[in-house]
């Protein structure tokens, strides 16, 4: 445990403080910050390449709002809980299926994989409300006690940050354990790791069930707070975002994803709306010479920056 | 629609479909580069092609050799320059670079020509329908199935008989031992990447009608170019020739018939094709 770890969770509190009218906002980017980080289990741990972690948001977000809108289901812990178990099932049926192959074939596989779970909602209108989605979906109040709907900014603020912490926690024990060494050797080495006769598919699988569960996590804090679901959720546009974020911030390193989905929201936010197309032309730049030049994203651009500014004083 | 009508909307499609996924097929399986941008290749064409034609007053084939030649040359420098850097790159970071040149191409196009589609004017002797005895059919349609069927004999033939042909089925068959024979890999990349583009380009042109030419192009018919490369297997020319034709006319066919579930029904066919077998229907592992 390094002293600035708890940096990004001090600006977290003292956001809901200094901006209390961007909080809306803030919750945005906690959510955005959750699915990078389990993007960033698969892609940055484990090195499983895939254009199509928007199904296992979507399917947490689709949970919760069909359990709210058609079974008078919202109370939302037990909603969280509901989403992260069926898009943790999704996750598990298809990485047993799909993580035999690798290379273009499994990216090719996990962009269908999440076309079909985006057809399949438009096609069962009747219970995903198709196009147009499921608006107005209404919550219980959080234990019992916290009112909780589109109104109450600084509720949800605080239900998302500390969520994100829990996660978090999750996420970096599992990194830092024996399980999550051997997903960084599987990633350098795969043929080696399978001669020292590690459980090569069965590791793969696990993190894919379980990043799957925390995206599922994700899509669901998103369908509470914006109190709707549509289609987005499932999309391209949607999975190849939060890749953007967690490639800007830099992958593999765990707080990739807070750099990264902090920039590229503000920027969005800044930006988007007035210069829609210059906006999309700034992130392809941006990613062209990401992949050219700064393949660690902002991270490792700090991380070159500081050494060298340390390399002066000598090693 | 009668039977034979669909048929041949289905394959008008495939045709253009192959066109231009061709060059992607062949350049990864050539290179191993994964290019997500290869439609942007395609929009550029498709819109240098019409273009010239309601800017220059062009006639249709001298537009398509033009689309073909300009695209081709700015491939050949946007390979130089950027994609050959990247090539022992890992498939994330070709990921991550071929996207952002497609951003970059459909921002390009947008504030250059405007977001607006693009109408393909079709010359005299293309308009109207055809009698074949048999049907009638739109005399468009029948043209592009019958270039695209030349193309696969054309190219069949390029790569059977000619020396380029045998250097690059070597290649993509194994890189190293070509290289060790004497083949210069790296020009043989450059030269492949132009032509598949300059066909993609035409295939944009070409296609306008039937796919549609607008900014947002390269990014709505990714899904297809690639599952039609996956399914194919990499670098086999009659296995693209024909999972283009499989998935235009399944394509064609299921829009018409289930307006709702088709796109569906490809998803899960392509998922149980790439299931069974991982390296297309007629991909084999290369060394």
């Amino acid at each position: 445990m390094r002293w600035w770890e708890a940096l990004p969770w001090l600006a977290g509190i003292a956001a809901y403080f200094l901006f209390p009218n961007y909080l809306a906002f803030g919750t945005q980017v906690l959510i955005t910050i959750l699915f990078a980080l389990s993007l960033d289990l698969v892609l940055g741990y484990a090195g499983i390449l895939t254009l199509g972690h928007a199904a296992f948001f979507g399917a947490g977000a689709y949970t919760v709002g069909m359990l709210a809108l058609h079974w008078g289901w919202n109370e939302p812990l037990s909603g969280l809980l509901a989403a992260a178990i069926v898009a943790g099932a999704i996750g598990l049926a298809s990485g047993l299926v799909l993580l035999r192959t690798h290379g273009l074939t499994l990216l090719m596989l996990t962009l269908c994989t999440m076309a079909l779970l985006e057809e399949g909602a438009n096609m069962a209108s009747a219970y995903t409300g198709g196009f147009d989605g499921m608006p107005g979906l209404k919550y219980a109040p959080l234990l019992g006690l916290f009112p909780f709907d589109l109104l109450y900014f600084r509720s949800q603020y605080v239900y998302a940050l500390a969520l994100l912490f829990a996660c978090f926690v999750v996420v970096r024990v599992l990194v830092h354990s024996h399980f999550g060494l051997s997903l960084t050797g599987i990633r350098e080495n795969v043929i080696r790791m399978h001669a020292v006769g590690a459980p090569v598919r069965a590791r793969l699988v696990t993190v894919y069930s379980v990043s799957a569960a925390l995206a599922g996590v994700a899509g669901a804090l998103f369908a509470q707070s914006n109190a709707y679901v549509n289609l987005s959720v499932l999309s391209l546009e949607r999975a190849a975002g939060v890749l953007i974020v967690l490639i800007l911030g830099g992958y593999g390193r765990l707080y990739g994803a807070f750099v990264g989905a902090v920039a590229y929201m503000v920027l969005e936010h800044a930006l988007a709306k007035a210069y829609p197309t210059g906006w999309q032309l700034g992130v392809g730049l941006a990613l062209m010479v990401v992949a050219l030049y700064a393949r660690n994203g902002m991270l490792g651009l700090a991380d070159a920056l500081r050494r060298r500014l340390r390399g002066g004083r000598g090693r | 629609m009668d039977l034979t009508s669909i048929l041949l909307g289905g394959l008008a499609a495939g045709m253009v479909l192959f066109i231009v996924s061709v060059g992607l097929s062949v350049t990864m399986g050539l290179m191993g580069f994964v290019n997500l941008a290869h439609g942007a290749f395609a929009m550029l064409g498709g819109y240098a092609i019409v273009l010239s034609m309601s800017g220059w007053g062009l006639p249709f084939p001298l537009a398509l050799a033009f689309g073909f030649a300009a695209v081709g040359a700015l491939s050949v420098v946007l390979e130089r320059l950027l994609y050959a850097r990247l090539y022992r790159a890992s498939e994330l970071d070709q990921v991550l670079f071929t996207i952002g040149l497609v951003l970059v191409t459909i921002a390009a196009v947008t504030l250059t020509v405007g977001p607006e589609t693009q109408t393909l004017v079709l010359p005299e002797w293309l308009r109207g329908q055809t009698d074949l005895g048999v049907v009638r059919y739109r005399t468009y349609s029948l043209m592009l199935i019958a270039v695209g069927a030349a193309l696969m004999v054309g190219l069949w033939l390029g790569f059977e008989r000619t020396r380029l042909g045998a250097q690059i089925r070597a290649a993509v068959d194994n890189r190293r031992m070509a290289e060790s024979l004497g083949v210069n890999v790296r020009r043989l990349f450059t030269v492949t990447f132009a032509l598949g583009s300059g066909l993609a380009a035409v295939g944009g042109g070409l296609g306008a009608e039937i796919l549609g030419l607008d900014p947002q192009y390269p990014l709505r018919y990714l899904a297809y170019f690639l599952i039609v490369v996956a399914v194919g297997g990499l670098g086999r020319v009659s296995g693209v020739f024909l999972a283009a034709l499989l998935i235009g006319l399944l394509d064609f066919v299921l829009k018409i018939q289930f307006p709702k579930g088709g796109t569906l029904f490809i998803y899960a066919l392509t998922l149980a094709l790439l299931l069974w077998r991982p390296h297309g229907l007629f991909g084999r592992r290369s060394g």
